[in-house]
Order: C-alpha cells, then sequence, then structure tokens
C-alpha cells in the first residue's frame, strides 16, 4: 500500500502558502507543523484551503473549543479529510461510518453510551498488567542491541496487542489491523475509484469476526457489542461493525504515535529522561505534557449550513480541520506554551478533544502511555537518537514517528 | 464567618475527561461511564483545598466548580 500513497503524494502541488491553501499532507507540515501553525496563528488565524474540496483551519484554542462545542453548525458525518466527500460507501446519519464519533445528537449519545462503560477506568485499569507483559515481551526481544527503532521495535506493538484482546480479534492479525488504519487515515489523496475498493478486504475482514462472535460467542467488546440491547433491541450489524472499525482505528495509530512521540522526545532531552528514570511518580504528571505537547490526533467536521465564523464565510459541507495539537500550543491558553516542562502542573490540553466527542479511549491511551514509557526507561535508562535525519512521521489527522532509530547508552 | 466550602461537578459539563479522579481520587470517583464524581458531599477542608484547585485547573471542559 505504501507504494500507491507515494505515488499519489507525487503528483501534488507542494504548497507555497498555508494562508490560504493549507494541506496536512505537505512534507513541510508532516516534518514540522508547529512553526506553521505558529505563524498562522499570528496572521491568520484560520487558514483556508481549496484542495479537498474547500475547507478552514483554526488555530486558536478558542476557536478549537467553539467549534468542538457547537454540534449545530458543524457535523460529524466525516471526520477525516479526504478528496471525495460522501463517497459511494458513505453511511448516512443517524449511524454514520463509525458510530459513534460519526454521529450527531441526538443519536450521538445512544451509540456512545453503548461502548463507554468498557471505556471506563475501572475495565481499562484491569487490563495494567496485560499491558506491562505486553511491554516487556518487546523490550525483550531489543534487550542487548546497541540500535533499536522505538517505533517499528516498540511502539507499533502495543496497541494493536491491546485492542485485539478487546475485540477479541487474533493478536497475530495486528499487521492486518496497521493496514486497515493506514488505509483509513494516511491513503486519504487516492481518487476515490482507487480508495473504494481497498476497503473490501477490511469489510470482509470485519464481517468473518462478527460471524464468528455470532457463532461462538465469548467475553469481548465484540459479543457485547452483538448482544448489548438499546431500547430494548440489539444494535444494527452495520453498527456494530461501525463501532467496531472506530475501535480499531483510533485505538491504534493514535496511541502509538504518542507513545512514539514520547520516545522521541526522551531521545533528544536526556534531562527530562534522567529526571522521569529517578523520579517515576513524576510520569504520570510528565504524560499529561506529552499529551499537551505531542497531541497526535486532528479530528474534521463539515459545515453543517452556511455560516459565518469569525468572520470566515463557511459554506455548507467545507471542511474544518479541527486542530487539537494547534490548540495545545495557543499562549493565549498556556503560559509558555511552545516549552515542554516535564513537571507541568497545571496543564488544560485538548489532546482527546473537548465536548461531546471527548475521546472515548482516553482513559486506556493513558495507561497505556504511561506503562509503555515506564517500562522503556526502566529496561533502557539511557538513549539518544542514532541518527535524527532517518525520523519519519505519519502524514495526516494522526502525527507520530514510524521509524525511531535509537542508540542504546550504557 | 461564611459557611463550608464545596466543590461540586456539572453533569451537564463533565464529558469524563477524568483529570479529577486522577490529581485528586480522595476528593473525586468515577462513575459506571466514567464521568468524574465528587465524593460525598464535596466538603474542601484547608488540607483538600488546594488538591480541589489544582483539580480544577486541570479541567478540559471547565466543570468544576468550588464555592464558599
Amino acid at each position: 500500500m505504501s507504494d500507491i500513497v507515494d505515488e499519489s503524494m507525487a503528483h501534488k502541488v507542494p504548497v507555497q502558502d498555508f494562508t490560504s491553501d493549507w494541506d496536512h499532507t505537505d512534507p513541510r507540515w508532516v516534518n514540522d507543523p508547529y512553526p506553521i501553525w505558529e505563524d498562522l496563528r499570528e496572521r491568520c488565524p484560520v487558514a483556508h484551503t481549496e484542495r479537498y474540496g474547500g475547507g478552514w483551519f483554526p488555530t486558536t484554542h478558542e476557536m478549537v473549543s467553539s467549534i468542538a462545542n457547537d454540534t449545530e453548525h458543524f457535523t460529524s458525518r466525516m471526520v477525516v479529510v479526504v478528496n471525495n466527500k460522501y463517497p459511494p460507501n458513505f453511511i448516512p446519519a443517524p449511524i454514520g461510518g463509525a458510530p459513534p464519533i460519526t454521529s450527531d445528537p441526538p443519536f450521538h449519545s445512544i451509540a456512545r453510551r453503548v461502548i463507554l462503560p468498557a471505556f471506563a477506568p475501572g475495565p481499562v485499569n484491569a487490563l495494567e498488567p496485560q499491558i506491562r507483559a505486553l511491554c516487556n515481551k518487546h523490550l525483550d526481544q531489543m534487550a542487548g542491541h546497541e540500535f533499536v527503532d522505538g517505533g517499528m521495535d516498540y511502539a507499533q506493538f502495543i496497541p494493536p496487542g491491546v485492542i485485539s484482546t478487546m475485540l477479541g480479534f487474533p493478536p497475530e492479525d495486528d499487521e492486518i489491523f496497521r493496514d486497515i488504519v493506514h488505509l483509513v487515515l494516511d491513503l486519504i489523496d487516492l481518487p476515490s475509484e482507487v480508495r473504494g475498493p481497498l476497503f473490501e478486504p477490511m469489510s470482509e475482514y470485519f464481517t468473518k469476526q462478527i460471524d464468528d462472535h455470532i457463532e461462538n460467542p465469548r467475553d469481548d467488546l465484540t459479543s457485547y457489542l452483538l448482544n448489548v440491547e438499546v431500547g430494548g433491541r440489539k444494535l444494527e450489524r452495520q453498527h456494530v461493525a461501525g463501532t467496531m472499525v472506530l475501535i480499531l482505528v483510533a485505538g491504534i495509530d493514535t496511541t502509538w504515535s504518542a507513545i512514539g512521540s514520547a520516545i522521541w522526545h526522551l531521545a533528544r532531552h536526556p534531562e527530562d529522561l534522567a529526571r522521569l528514570v529517578n523520579e517515576p511518580e513524576l510520569i504520570p504528571v510528565a504524560v499529561e505534557e506529552f499529551l499537551r505537547f505531542y497531541a497526535p490526533v486532528t479530528m474534521a467536521r463539515l459545515v453543517a449550513e452556511d455560516y459565518e465564523f469569525f468572520g470566515c464565510p463557511m459554506k455548507k459541507d467545507d471542511w474544518v480541520l479541527l486542530g487539537f495539537p494547534a490548540a495545545n500550543r495557543d499562549p493565549k491558553a498556556f503560559a509558555d506554551a511552545d516549552r515542554f516542562i516535564v513537571d507541568r502542573a497545571v496543564n488544560r490540553h485538548a489532546a482527546f478533544g473537548l465536548g461531546i466527542h471527548r475521546c472515548v479511549g482516553s482513559n486506556l491511551a493513558r495507561l497505556e502511555l504511561r506503562v509503555a514509557i515506564e517500562e522503556f526507561i526502566t529496561r533502557f535508562p539511557r538513549f539518544e537518537l542514532a541518527e535524527s535525519d532517518a525520523v519519519t512521521w505519519a502524514p495526516g489527522q494522526v502525527r507520530g514517528p514510524r521509524q525511531l532509530p535509537l542508540r542504546i547508552l550504557p | 464567618m461564611g459557611g463550608p466550602v464545596k466543590v461540586r461537578i456539572d453533569p451537564e459539563i463533565c464529558q469524563g475527561q477524568g483529570r479529577c479522579f486522577s490529581i485528586a481520587p480522595g476528593i473525586f470517583d468515577f462513575d459506571d461511564l466514567g464521568n468524574g464524581v465528587v465524593i460525598g458531599d464535596g466538603t474542601l477542608t484547608s488540607d483538600t483545598l488546594e488538591l480541589a484547585r489544582l483539580a480544577q485547573s486541570n479541567c478540559p471542559e471547565h466543570a468544576i466548580f468550588i464555592e464558599e
């Protein structure tokens, strides 16, 4: 699949001016978006583009918060910016393609209440020993090597291992999960006639898993979704499949990216690494600063009807790229916003979104991030980037390091 | 002398961000959906007021209110 995306990116016109032609897949944005966002925040602060059929990118915390909390003017029918809005396989409201993230009120709260209990702190915290064991399984394989890859040898394996257990999918299918994530989140620039058919194997995979769970019900999230009743009725199969897609896609490269970014930071900041090694009780506080400073997830909305927002003439079905990571760097919302402060005590970050679509998996993501950091720095108390040029970043709406070559220091 | 200082969470505003019960587990807990709830009647002492304020200043949704 990577060949397809490389080819589609190669035909793109590089961005000259992000204020009027932003593109979140432009190599400059992918490699280091923060100076671009800072510039836009000072000069715009809402950037526009004609790409993807037209869209807006607000850069202040105030604007991002305002849109996230305004489900009347901004709909979640589609949350990943692609070239073709409403493709042939589009599943309309109220269910949407991946409920509840693609749902609007009032259906949204019904779909959300179905899955919230599974992701509440009680059941999530019970997963801690399993997550710790998973981390150590991969750390054992890295042990004894001077050169390792914090992304390819470690971060990418943690979330799929956890999510496959929760959904009751075969853990050895994690390569398939990563392909699905890549298709949904990275291959956004493909023409729909090329992209559409790529979804068929994913649909077949979910059909197979659902059929298997109907035949062999067991104690996991898939069987729960197939059997749970809302108002005396089971969920439609399309709803179950959509929620499974959501949990798989939103649960994997988001946290993978967050773990990778934290390791990337520690590799470049030995003083922060030493502090966390010596004061592990500080790690939960540091986790919040990793989440603020390197928030991986940007969501999108569509403008519901023509609407003027902070003087911008937004048209029905324009994209709005909801930059939670940009909001987290807004100096009006955070003291020393552009500084990573490992023990920042007051940290009202928006890494998990704001309002009714707050990331359902936030408790799980925090737990995975904390345990993954704890185990990594316990095993490797000193490490640095092996080659800074070799670090690569995921493009699009979920940002984090993919190749992350490290040198383990004695 | 006023009455006791109390903390409350507005359930209409809370979205279950989970910061309060992580920062101040003696003051806040969570319900079955993962939303924050105040333990007991929310009365704060001079010992717990500062921690409640810290939780308040970390709530992304501004859902925590401290009233004297």
